[in-house]
């Protein structure tokens, strides 16, 4: 780990633990509760994302943390002190804006600067780590420009360099890739991770994309309509789904909704052994855990159904294929790239990835 | 899309701001409020309080010859300076919005300084320009004097309107068959009612309250301010406060009807932009 | 896409009546300050008497730099009242900055003519504010010094003012993007110092539009003197009406006119300058 990312690792939080504690937060604007009795509690140095779609609250949450917005009930912690009742300027939490919000009238450097001359830190320092902030996000030679003249990705950084420099105990950071191209994110979002490890400091990160979330995060907090539908790492949250919208909004799912009954699974077409009391079921079950078993033997703790090839999109690495099962019934299946197929097959999957989840 | 939702800045209390922003408020109505109330005041303008409510000065004014005559002066050469200065401004803007020509710099500049230059020095060139061409002080030199002058305000807004307007719209119309003329018509010009309507209404009520040209170049007839000014000259009675009380009605009355006009448009371009994205 | 028939039929009309009716009379009052009068008739005879007479008598510097300093003085005035009301209607009106907008703006069109005579009858000694202090006892005679004086002039001009320097400043403030303020305090900093820092900066094109305005119509005034000025509050331009009045002197009259524009169309271009340099996309 090299000095200038060390010594901004330094003023990390306090040592192991909790630093952030949401409790109980609902927020309302004008009749619209937009979100609803949120609790969760961050602990230092993790990656932890917002995620949800459009109206689910997670901008909503975050501007709360920022202090742009005062909760309509609940309290909001951090290191062991109240924190929503401080304005924004005296919180030690930054943000970084979906659209950068730079300074259009003052340089890089002044922009990056703009934190410390506020708090009115010794010159000698401001130079210092000014520097060092912009090392860590190579930007140092366009210290001197204007925003108004660099890239999105670059205007992106600035923005970055700028939270940081002030050393904050949690960074913020609101959709700050959604207005890259698709290569530029990609890179960017390595880069993010790679910075959040070596500084350890505790990132908050809000985005609709949930591909995004699995791939930066260490635990994801999905948002629906206001609440906390599910809050996971990125591999629980994908292989044991709690709810039905869970499974469907995070990667891509067959929702079999039956039920059981004298301990059989009833799905449509498929039927597995299941003991259980009798109920109506939903499960969830991936493309990627149904595989192609002509003429194959099915194993005790498998379920094996036939169905006819409708369409085969091809994916590079991997083939989508949508079958019918017969009555309607239509399922999707990930297999990986062959040549193109055609007509009836056998499927198989196991009992265990068919898992159960709530409405 | 995620509403601008009113953040804990534009909220916060800011009593010493709000009372001085009030105090402003106050100095900028006092005036207007004294005349009106003082336009219904028995025993004329000055002294405190205002007794006696009478509508007598209204009265008076009603009756008074000269007023109406120089309003109907004052209505005749508003109308015309609306025509005129639309369609020279409307020409002008197009000019500035599509052509490139020598000069074009310089013309922009000039079509714009009367805006900015006090009324006195076009008013004075305007007079000697038409003693030098043997024109008479009159009405129609008035006229002409306001309708120039106000050719700035209607290329303004124009070429602001013709700035929002979408190029590809006429593209379209010419694409389908249509002629410039056509579409000049029956695209471009659609597109600017707003903008006209807006001008217009801006027009209008600057040259029935304009003094410094008027001053210069008036004759024996009287535009509705100069008749008030030679009242003024004579000294002050209530019944100056009557027209007055008058003219300030019906300028809010326009006023409200030019704003709205205005945002309306505005709110059918973002509804536009909302349907679009 | 615009034939060339299009843009000549498009822009000859209003070049030709630009040319004629601006141009040819701006440039003639040019000429005239190089003529002078003789036995009440202008004389067509190019000398450089008027400009000579100009710095010559020293009571015509004295009253240009009286409207100088008036003209000052309104513009700093109409930004002391402006501003902050500008600045409080785009950040802290929060839903009733659509209605108080409109109350700005409504007495901007009320007549000039108008607002001037209500304040005469205001400011004078059997005014309105002398009645009002003298039935509240703080005065027991008419204060004088407030109607018929460079005071009276400076209100009258603020008042009329104020609202046309509050108009570009707002749309200056409305255009400063709000994430803005929010990252400056994100970072630390407090209202004042966002005020100092950010917004003040952003606003500056507006602010010097509104100053530039101000000034310069300030300058050229003759009306506001007149009903108020009394002797004391003459203006520069006063003495222009009046050599195109009763004091007949055209040439003289169009040599101060020529100084007056020549003096608004620098000023004008400078602050052109300035405000390219403090634009910031």
């Amino acid at each position: 780990m090299n000095s200038s990312v060390a010594s901004l690792a330094q003023a990390a939080a306090p040592a192991d633990g909790l630093l952030l504690e949401v409790r109980g937060v609902a927020k309302r604007f004008g009749v619209r509760d937009v979100l609803r009795d949120i609790s969760l509690n961050i602990a230092s140095g993790e990656f932890i994302t917002l995620l949800g779609e459009s109206g689910s609250g997670k901008t909503t949450l975050l501007r709360l943390v920022a202090g742009f917005e005062q909760p309509t009930a609940g309290e909001i912690w951090m290191g062991g002190e109240r924190l929503d009742t401080l304005p924004p300027y005296k919180r030690r939490v930054n943000t970084v804006f979906q659209h950068y919000a730079l300074f259009p009238h003052l340089s890089v450097r002044d922009n990056v600067a703009y934190g410390l001359r506020v708090k009115k830190t010794a010159t000698s320092e401001i130079g210092s780590r000014v520097e060092e902030a912009l090392r860590m996000v190579k930007m140092q030679e366009f210290a001197e420009s204007r925003p108004s003249k660099l890239s999105g990705g670059q205007q992106q950084r600035v923005a970055l360099a700028r939270a940081l420099v002030n050393r904050p105990l949690l960074l913020l950071l609101d959709e700050p890739l959604s207005a890259l191209d698709a290569n530029l994110r990609k890179q960017m979002q390595s880069e993010l991770k790679a910075l959040q490890r070596e500084l350890g400091i505790t990132f908050l990160f809000v985005t609709h994309d949930q591909e995004e979330a699995m791939a930066l995060s260490d635990r994801i907090a999905l948002l629906r309509n206001g609440a906390l539908e599910q809050i996971a790492s990125p591999r629980e949250i994908y292989a044991h789904p709690a709810t039905a919208y869970t499974a469907q909004f995070i990667g891509q799912t067959n929702l079999l909704r039956g039920e059981i009954r004298g301990g059989i699974a009833n799905c449509g077409v498929l039927r597995w052994p299941l003991d259980v009391p009798d109920s109506l079921a939903i499960f969830s079950l991936r493309p990627e855990a149904i595989r192609l078993c002509d003429g194959g033997v099915r194993q005790n703790d498998e379920a094996k159904f036939r169905a006819s090839i409708r369409q085969q999109l091809y994916g590079g690495a991997s083939e989508l294929l949508e079958v019918d099962c017969g009555a309607g019934q239509l399922l999707r299946v990930r297999i990986s790239a062959r040549e193109p197929l055609s007509g009836e097959h056998e499927f198989v999957f196991s009992i265990a990835d068919a898992i159960r989840v709530q409405e | 899309m995620v509403l601008q939702m009113s953040s804990a800045t534009s909220t916060r209390r800011a009593p010493l701001l709000t009372i001085y922003a009030t105090l402003v408020f106050i100095f900028i109505y006092v005036p207007v409020v004294v005349l009106i109330l003082y336009s219904f005041n028995r025993d004329g303008v000055g002294g405190f309080p205002p007794r006696h409510f009478t509508l007598d000065w209204y009265r008076q004014l009603f009756g008074d010859g000269p007023v109406w005559d120089a309003l109907l002066n004052s209505l005749i050469v508003a109308t015309g300076s609306v025509v005129l200065a639309l369609i020279l401004g409307l020409l002008a803007a197009l000019a500035l919005d599509r052509a490139t020509f020598p000069g074009k710099a310089l013309f922009r500049r000039l079509v714009l300084l009367p805006l900015i230059l006090p009324g006195i020095i076009t008013g004075l060139s305007l007079l000697m320009f038409a003693v030098l061409a043997g024109f008479q002080r009159s009405l129609i030199l008035v006229f002409f004097g306001h309708a120039t002058a106000l050719i700035s305000v209607a290329t303004t807004e124009l070429f602001a309107g013709l700035q929002k307007l979408d190029r590809s719209q006429e593209e379209a119309s010419l694409d389908l068959g249509a002629t410039p003329w056509q579409t000049f018509w029956r695209i471009t010009l659609p597109n600017l009612k707003l903008s006209l309507i807006a001008a217009g209404l801006l027009i209008f009520t600057l040259s029935m309250d304009e003094i410094a040209v008027t001053f210069f170049l008036i004759g024996s007839e009287n535009t509705l301010p100069q008749e008030i000014w030679s009242r003024l000259r004579q000294g002050i009675t209530p019944e100056i406060n009557a027209i007055s009380t008058l003219i300030f009605a019906v300028s809010v009355v326009l006023i409200v009807i030019w704003y709205r006009v205005r945002t309306r448009g505005l709110g059918a371009e973002a509804q536009e932009l909302l349907d679009r994205a | 896409m615009y034939s060339r028939a299009y843009k000549t039929l498009v822009s000859m009309p209003p070049l030709l009546w630009v040319g004629l009716f601006l141009l040819l009379p701006y440039a003639l009052m040019f000429a005239h300050s190089f003529w002078t009068v003789q036995d009440g008739v202008v004389v067509h005879q190019w000398n450089l008497h008027n400009y000579a007479a100009l710095l010559s008598k020293p009571v015509y510097l004295e009253v240009l730099l009286r409207t100088m300093r008036i003209a000052a003085s309104v513009t700093i005035c109409s930004l002391l009242l402006g501003y902050p009301l500008a600045y409080y209607l785009s950040f802290r009106a929060g839903a009733r900055k659509e209605l108080l907008y409109q109350l700005v703006i409504v007495p901007l069109w009320v007549s000039y003519l108008v607002r001037g005579y209500a304040w005469k009858t205001i400011l004078g000694s059997e005014g309105v504010l002398n009645g009002f202090l003298q039935y509240l006892h703080i005065t027991h005679k008419p204060v004088a010094f407030l109607l018929y004086s460079p005071f009276a002039v400076v209100l009258v001009l603020t008042h009329i003012y104020t609202p046309f320097v509050f108009l570009p400043i707002y749309a200056a403030l409305e255009h400063i993007p709000r994430p803005l303020v929010e990252a400056s305090e994100d970072l630390g900093a407090s209202s004042v110092q966002t005020f100092l820092r950010v917004i003040l900066p952003l606003s500056m094109p507006g602010l010097l539009a509104g100053a530039t305005f101000a000034f310069v119509l300030s300058l050229g005034d003759f009306l506001a003197p007149l009903l108020v000025g009394g002797a004391s509050g003459t203006m520069i331009a006063n003495v222009v009406q009046s050599l195109f009045g009763a004091a007949y002197d055209w040439p003289l009259g169009a040599a101060i006119s020529a100084c007056i524009l020549i003096l608004i169309v620098s000023l004008l271009f400078l602050t052109e300058r300035l405000e390219k340099r403090w634009s910031f996309k």
